[in-house]
């Protein structure tokens, strides 16, 4: 059960869009895939949804091969597409509604499934879709996921686009389906997202870069980083990576994410190189790396 | 079953509450009826009419007087010259010129014959024929006259055998192009409205993204389609239905034979235009593209359909093509139906082409139509 690919492979043309990417999700997992636009997600996820046949290899979902018994992953798994995808001239009622017929249900029935969510938009039930605000877009196409109560539900970027306040809605919600035991995979771009999945899996360029519990990835990062400040941060990341011992540096907010070449270092050195670079109040700290920190690592 | 109906519905309720498409379901095809039957005519009126009459005799001026009568002839001018006709001839001031060379009263007395000369502007064909016809109708009644005037100065001379052919116009006495016309603009106006609008109805799905919503789902591919394409089969009937109103209380266009077995045929004959507005749909990607391969098949069947122009004067392969015309087949049958009053054994090879057509359609469409890519 839960979701198995293994050296699934599949290009468009001469475009490579993945290339032998095998992963396992437990049943009632919360899965996520992390990569930059073009990584492959989308494609990964129109093959388990039925959507795109694979060039190569092999994939189930729900215990059903994506090639041979298509039609019963259609009956078993919700799919939220990136793009707001339901009908905008039909109310929220109204959509919801057709959903559940065409999979041969009702809202009553699976009423208690949803009803989280629902609550939050049946206000609005008699309004269309389309003018409808993006994150109540989100909650009505979850709902339109879910109502056919799903094993598995394929959730494709669903925060991108969505406000800081509504991207946190969403995520407790997945937390709270996660305990109706259904296996969720969910792709975002976003870093921060990632530490709320069970496990990720880094992608990207079509290629698993790292699979894991978001903890263990970030203990698997074998420098240590310094959060760097000072008074000018452009002046600064160009200071820095003219330095002879730099082995990375990034912004992060208002820091920057700096990484040496030697296992240890004295902050005292580096501060001196700053301040005889020109920079003033320099903070030097060391801090405890994060997804982001891994990704741009194990992407270089 | 629950289903497809439930898909209808859904249908129905997008059409209605698109404003955009109700004028276009409604009014433009009653627009079209209206002014196309009134528009689209055979006949040629005021025709510019000028001669030169080196003659002057009371012959050549009875003879312009015959045109003069004519309704569909304006005499504008006389003109002193062959060369100054000319040249208004190419500024398009005339349309048709008439010589009358000297001696021209002279010699129709004298040696019973005499030659006429006429040009005339060929620049649009079919009108040219048309005109050409009118002028020979005068120039023979003129004959006439002058024969008979002959006859009655001079008893002696014999009387040549004339035949005269009165013909008799069936189906439609009185050669009105709008009894003609309008069950042929009915079938354009049919044909127009359902393709385009089934032809852009899935790829609208493609275009907003819903299709791949809905390709996830356990619908069959059939439900699917048969409730996509239903409404627009309703409102192919509904648009028969209104034309058919509109054509008895404007036109009086007569309808003698049984409407029952044209909606019957109608009926097969929308299955035809809806498969081919899904089978474009399927080979597309946005609504753009859908409408201008639908506008590309109609332009052609509309042109190729005898609706405007006799199948029988096409080049013998445009003929052939024409077997694959679906509007030539209604065409054919709605005339045959109303202004002839066919019943189903004369229709018959019109009815069980279309009928094949419409299984090779649609079978071709569902064939094509994919949910995996």
């Amino acid at each position: 059960m839960g979701i198995r690919l293994s050296n699934i492979s599949k290009s468009y043309k001469k475009v490579k869009a993945v290339q032998n990417i095998s992963f396992n999700v437990q049943p009632g997992e919360l899965f996520g895939l992390i990569g930059p636009d073009g990584a492959g997600k989308t494609t990964i996820f129109r093959i388990l949804t039925t959507l795109l046949f694979p060039d190569e290899g092999s994939a189930s979902v729900a215990g059903f091969d994506v090639v041979r018994d298509y039609k019963a992953i259609r009956k078993s798994v919700g799919y939220m597409p990136g793009r707001f995808s339901l009908y905008q001239d039909l109310t929220v009622e109204e959509n919801l509604t057709f959903f559940a017929t065409i999979f041969g249900t009702t809202i009553e029935e699976n009423y208690d499934l949803i009803e989280d969510i629902y609550v939050q938009i049946e206000p609005f039930k008699d309004r269309r879709a389309g003018k409808l605000s993006g994150g109540m877009k989100q909650k009505l196409a979850l709902s339109c996921a879910l109502i056919h109560k799903p094993k598995v539900l394929f959730l494709d970027e669903p925060t991108t686009g969505v406000d800081p306040v509504s991207r946190k809605e969403f995520w407790e919600m997945l937390k709270r389906l996660q305990k109706k035991e259904i296996t969720i995979l969910v792709s975002t771009p976003y870093m921060d997202e990632a530490a709320l999945c069970d496990r990720i899996a880094l992608i990207q360029d079509g290629e698993i870069l790292e699979i894991d519990a978001p903890e263990a990835i970030v203990k698997k990062f074998p420098k240590t980083i310094y959060n760097v400040g000072a008074n000018n941060m452009y002046k600064l990341i160009q200071t820095l990576q003219n330095y002879e011992h730099l082995y990375s540096v990034f912004p992060f907010g208002e820091f920057v994410h700096y990484t040496d070449k030697r296992d240890s270092i004295e902050t005292a050195d580096l501060k001196l190189y700053l301040e005889n670079e020109g920079l003033t109040d320099i903070s030097i700290g060391v801090t405890q790396p994060n997804i982001e920190d891994v990704f741009m690592e194990l992407a270089k | 079953m629950k289903t497809i109906g439930f898909i209808i519905q859904k249908e129905f309720k997008q059409i209605f509450r698109n404003k955009g498409m109700l004028p276009i379901i409604f009014i433009l095809p009653i627009l079209q009826l209206v002014i196309l039957s009134n528009a689209a005519t055979y006949e040629v009126k005021n025709i510019k009419f000028a001669y030169i009459d080196y003659d002057h005799t009371s012959s050549s001026r009875a003879l312009v007087e015959k045109f003069n009568a004519s309704t569909f002839f304006n005499v504008l001018t006389d003109f002193p010259s062959q060369e100054i006709a000319s040249s208004a001839m190419l500024s398009g001031e005339v349309d048709v010129v008439l010589e009358m060379p000297t001696n021209f009263e002279r010699n129709l007395l004298k040696e019973k014959t005499a030659e006429l000369s006429i040009t005339i502007n060929a620049i649009d064909g079919a009108a040219a024929g048309v005109t050409s016809g009118y002028v020979n109708q005068i120039v023979q009644s003129f004959n006439k006259d002058v024969r008979m005037s002959i006859i009655d100065t001079s008893k002696k001379i014999v009387q040549p055998v004339t035949i005269e052919s009165i013909p008799s116009f069936w189906y439609n006495t009185t050669l009105d192009y709008k009894t003609f016309m309008v069950p042929g603009i009915l079938v354009l106006l049919v044909t127009m409205i359902t393709l385009f609008l089934s032809g852009m109805n899935i790829v609208r799905e493609k275009e907003i993204g819903t299709l791949e919503q809905i390709n996830v789902t356990p619908i069959r591919k059939s439900q699917f389609i048969i409730g996509k394409l239903f409404p627009f089969w309703i409102i192919g009937m509904g648009l028969l239905t209104i034309g058919l109103i509109l054509a008895k209380i404007i036109f009086n266009t007569p309808m003698l034979g049984s409407l029952l077995l044209l909606y019957g045929y109608t009926s097969i004959y929308i299955l035809v235009i809806l498969g081919m507005g899904l089978l474009i749909s399927n080979f597309t990607d946005t609504q753009q593209q859908a409408m201008f391969i639908a506008w590309f098949f109609v332009v052609i069947f509309i042109l190729m359909s005898g609706l405007f122009t006799p199948i029988e004067s096409m080049p013998k392969w445009a003929q052939i093509v024409t077997e694959f015309n679906p509007i030539k087949y209604f065409v054919e049958v709605v005339r045959m139906v109303l202004l002839k009053g066919s019943d189903i054994t004369n229709i018959l090879p019109q009815l069980l082409k279309t009928l094949l057509y419409a299984l090779i359609m649609n079978g071709l469409a569902v064939w094509s139509y994919k949910k995996v890519s």
